[in-house]
């Protein structure tokens, strides 16, 4: 994949590298930078591994003022920075660039205070998302956005993205779970947003921060509201022989006033593959399954099961199967949850993550599979069906390039028709560099000038992650005119 | 017309209906520009839980249409009307959004702004543009349409409003535990918040605010009351209800109101009957930690007769003192600062909101940010100007 417009790297940038190391080992200390070829090499990538850029060097920094220090230095000698997590963006959001430093928060990894009574815990950011709720667990509580990725990804990575997870269509995505943020400004200013307490005064700059992609600032802290667990859940499968159905299964569900706690929907070939793999006793022979779960004591558990359960049998389901015991749920979201992986094993594929209506599903799906036929290639849909969001997998051979510029051409024509239906380019995964230049299918000239000009408060001379989230075109006269650039093969 | 106002840097005062002119800091501009006559639903999706109208739409209207198929706002907005002086019922959906005050059930699903999933608005330069969308998920490029939110009309007019809906619960119950002290309410309080039945309401009212409860089952109280609110199916309420009063029965046996009495009293909430309009006294509205929301209520009784009720489980504080001075704000903001939190001035005297700070001072960094964020949007302050911050 190679049709993503990256700038042409500043040779007197590069030139001035061993410069640039000195000192930022003279401010935060040398044992604090990678600065060889061959560490560096572990960064010149996320998880949107197509393209790779060697940083011109890395930053480990240990502490708020470190970070600040950085950034003063990078905005004093106009050098551009990419702030960076667990590199697991799937668009591109963290890759770097050979004139820029990278700034990854991992190792800022401490819990600074935990308050059950008040149900937050503070953190600073280059923590796993994981290990906040692996803390808070002794005392039965949980953090909620709950990413896939969540045992790698950080919560800088999550703020940064507007993380979604499994159980957001119950508990909300990381913006509705964060309450106050500590973020370095590129010119090294400390801003704290937000604090421990529900509500912030002034305007809502946390709402601005969440999902910015590292265009504002480098958060280090936040506080984070902790939940207390559900007395138990439990999930139930539903085939259909009909995508319609299985949509209209949902809206019903919805209808009689029931939010389940997660509604995951898998397509044939989406069923066919995890349950090769995972051996989930997915039933074969259905278009559609549904994977539905609720939470409580098993009494309400199993009285929501059984008014769900009700519920499908309107719709002539072809599998109704109530997960019986722990083993049971366990294999049941088994398959699902290993079905990037498994995939994965079969094919490469190309991960999108559009948003529709629910009740374009059924339309939207058979388009896909016209879009892909048509680029020769064959997908795989799994579909967060509560919320709307759709993570078609097109399948494609990674060593034939021309199938990898098709796959390409097949995921932006998908998107497109997400926002065609009345849905969105990205529900979770950021635009990054992969979605930039199609953020003009979304929005007009005017909506991303709107963006554009919050950048511009925060981050003046367009330092920060720059090239990235707003097309080039719409970003050319702000961003810093050093920047040259041309297509570029990667 | 906005970028023909901007042209002759006219400054607009932007309303609703006008249900809120009376808080914020007053602000005197050179015409008003109201969103009443931008009327109507415009999408109501009941089964994938999303509804967009025109941001001029009563607030009434909204709840109705949501009653008709069994659902209603997944947040609970307060009409402060009443409270500071305006008839009840004129808040327009804009308006809830603009100022993101929101009631009870914030604790468990969140404010106006959790919920909001799209605007179309206008700027003070006059362009017309939109943020967000349709769909639950969506990170598509800055979150602009939150951002709007609690902005009070400063940075844009918002034209339409996309938002999420939920199920109306099927039932509802309260449990209202009397006689308690402010510290042990709110310990009460955060305790039935940290068990996993979902409450759904936790409020503290002390003897002299739950005193001016009008609910019938509960009118004339000469004790404290506090009280927690659980929605669900009834089964679940009815086992959910057994497990809290285990939890909680150190604080002793509390009374059950069923599900009539229960709409009735978590209404009073929605219009603050227990803080009603009174020109000698002046309405503040805390923001804290829950439990150091009692500190702070004992440390500025200290100096001044403050009646209050604590809602979020002691994390928001209604505060009514004596309309004097600058309305308490010296000792208000200093017990505030010194805990953690912040404080609004909602309801005085317009001479005393144009003189003492309405919305907390900012510390400096954050100032530059907002006068920046306002330039953004309106860079002639033609919008409601100094109607957060005398010179934003
Ligand atoms: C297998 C797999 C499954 C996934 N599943 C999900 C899922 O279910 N839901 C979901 O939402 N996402 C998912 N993702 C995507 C990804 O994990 C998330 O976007 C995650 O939040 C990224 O975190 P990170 O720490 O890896 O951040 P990185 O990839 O390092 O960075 C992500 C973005 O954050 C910025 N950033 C990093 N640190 C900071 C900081 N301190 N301040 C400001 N900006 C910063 C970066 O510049 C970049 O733009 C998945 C990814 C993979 C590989």
């Amino acid at each position: 994949m190679t049709s993503v417009k990256l700038p042409i790297p500043d040779a007197n940038v590069i030139a001035r590298r061993g410069a640039i190391n000195d000192d930022l080992a003279r401010l935060i200390g040398r044992e604090a930078l990678v600065t060889d070829e061959e560490g560096r090499r572990a960064y010149e990538t996320d998880a949107l591994t197509a393209y790779r850029r060697m940083p011109l060097v890395v930053a480990l920094p240990r502490t708020t003022e470190d970070v600040a220090k950085v950034l003063r230095y990078c905005h004093d000698n106009n050098l551009k920075v990419v702030p960076r997590g667990a590199g697991t963006s799937l668009c591109g959001g963290a890759l770097p660039a050979e004139d820029a430093v990278v700034v990854c928060i991992s190792k800022m990894n401490r819990i600074l205070e935990v308050d059950y009574a008040n149900r937050f815990a503070r953190v600073e950011t280059g923590i796993t998302n994981l290990a906040i709720s692996a803390r808070v667990a002794e005392r039965g509580f949980f953090y909620a956005p709950d990413p896939s990725s969540q045992l790698a990804c950080t919560l800088a990575g999550n703020l940064a993205m507007n993380s979604g997870g499994a159980h957001c269509l119950k508990y909300g995505v990381t913006t509705h779970n964060v309450l106050g943020a500590k973020m370095v400004l590129m010119d090294g200013t400390v801003v704290e947003i937000g604090g421990p307490y529900l509500e912030s005064s002034g305007y809502d700059m946390l709402s601005l921060v969440i999902g910015s992609e590292g265009q504002l600032g480098i958060i280090t802290e936040a506080t984070v509201r902790i939940i207390k667990t559900a007395e138990g859940a439990r999930p139930m499968m539903l085939g259909f022989s009909a995508p319609e159905t299985a949509g209209e299964c949902v809206a019903a569900i919805i209808a009689a006033g029931i939010i389940p706690v997660a509604i995951e929907y898998m397509d044939r070939p989406a069923i066919e593959v995890c349950e090769a793999y995972a051996r989930a006793g997915y039933p074969l022979d259905v278009e559609a399954l549904l994977i539905v779960e609720v939470e409580g004591s098993d009494a309400e558990i199993e009285s929501l099961l059984a008014k769900i359960a009700a519920i499908a049998a309107r719709f002539n389901p072809k599998r109704v199967e109530i997960s019986a015991d722990a083993d049971h749920s366990a294999r049941i979201w088994a398959g699902r949850k290993a079905a990037f992986g498994a995939i994965g094993r079969l094919s490469d594929y190309y991960c999108m993550d559009g948003t529709i209506p629910l009740g374009q599903l059924p339309y939207v799906l058979s388009r896909i599979s016209q879009i892909c036929a048509e680029h020769g290639l064959k997908a795989a849909n799994i579909f967060h069906a509560g919320d709307g969001n759709l993570h078609p997998l097109i399948l494609y051979d990674a060593n034939k390039p021309e199938e990898a510029e098709k796959a390409e051409a097949a995921g932006a024509a998908i998107l497109s028709l997400c926002v065609e239906v009345g849905g969105c380019l990205t529900g979770e995964h950021g635009v990054g560099i992969e979605k930039r230049d199609l953020m003009v299918a979304q929005f007009s000239a005017t909506d991303l000038v709107v963006q554009m000009r919050i950048k511009s408060v925060f981050d003046p001379a367009w330092r920060l992650n720059s090239a990235k989230v707003f097309p080039l075109e719409a970003s050319e006269s702000l961003r810093s005119d050093t920047i040259a650039r041309s297509p570029e093969a990667a | 017309m906005i970028a023909r106002l901007a042209a002759q840097n006219r400054t607009v005062e932007v309303v609703g209906h006008g249900a809120l002119r009376n808080a914020g800091r007053p602000s005197a501009a050179d015409c008003v520009v109201t969103t009443s006559t931008l009327k109507g639903v415009t999408l109501y999706e009941s089964t994938e839980l999303v509804m967009s109208a025109r941001s001029g739409t009563p607030l009434y209207t909204i709840e109705s249409e949501l009653a008709q198929k069994g659902q209603m706002l997944a947040f609970e907005p307060i009409d402060l009307g009443p409270a500071i002086g305006a008839p009840a019922g004129s808040l327009s959906i804009g308006g809830v959004f603009a100022t993101n005050i929101c009631g009870p059930r914030r604790v468990q699903s969140g404010s106006a702004r959790d919920h909001l999933l799209g605007v179309r608005a206008v700027n003070g330069r006059g362009e017309l543009f939109k943020s967000g969308g349709r769909v639950m998920k969506n990170v598509t490029g800055l979150d602009v349409a939150r951002g709007l939110t609690g902005s009070w009309g400063t940075l844009a007019i918002m034209t339409e409003v996309t938002f999420k809906v939920v199920p109306l619960p099927q039932s509802i119950l309260t449990l209202v535990y009397t006689g308690l002290p402010d510290d042990l309410a709110i310990e009460l309080l955060t305790t039935a918040m940290g068990t996993p039945y979902e409450v759904s309401g936790a409020v503290h009212l002390p003897k002299a605010s739950a005193a001016r409860l009008q609910e019938p089952s509960l009118r004339g109280s000469r004790d404290s009351l506090t009280m927690i609110r659980l929605e669900n199916f009834q089964a679940s309420i009815e086992e959910r209800k057994g497990k809290l009063k285990d939890a909680l029965k150190v604080y002793g046996t509390p009374r059950e109101l069923d599900a009539e009495a229960s709409w009735r009293l978590w209404s009073e909430f929605r219009t603050l009957t227990v803080m009603p309009y009174s020109a000698d006294t002046a309405l503040w509205r805390i923001s804290t930690s829950p439990s150091k929301g009692p500190e702070i209520v004992a440390a500025i009784q200290k100096n001044l007769a403050a009646v209050a009720v604590y809602d979020w489980s002691g994390g928001l504080i209604w505060l009514e003192v004596p309309a004097q001075a600058d309305a308490g704000a010296a000792d208000i903001r200093r017990a505030v600062a010194v805990r953690g939190g912040h404080a609004t001035l909602i309801r005085a005297a317009p001479e005393v909101r144009a003189s003492v700070e309405v919305f907390e001072p900012m510390k400096p960094e954050l100032e530059r940010l907002t006068r920046g964020i306002k330039t953004a949007f309106d860079p002639q302050a033609l919008f409601n100007r100094g109607r957060m911050y005398a010179t934003i």
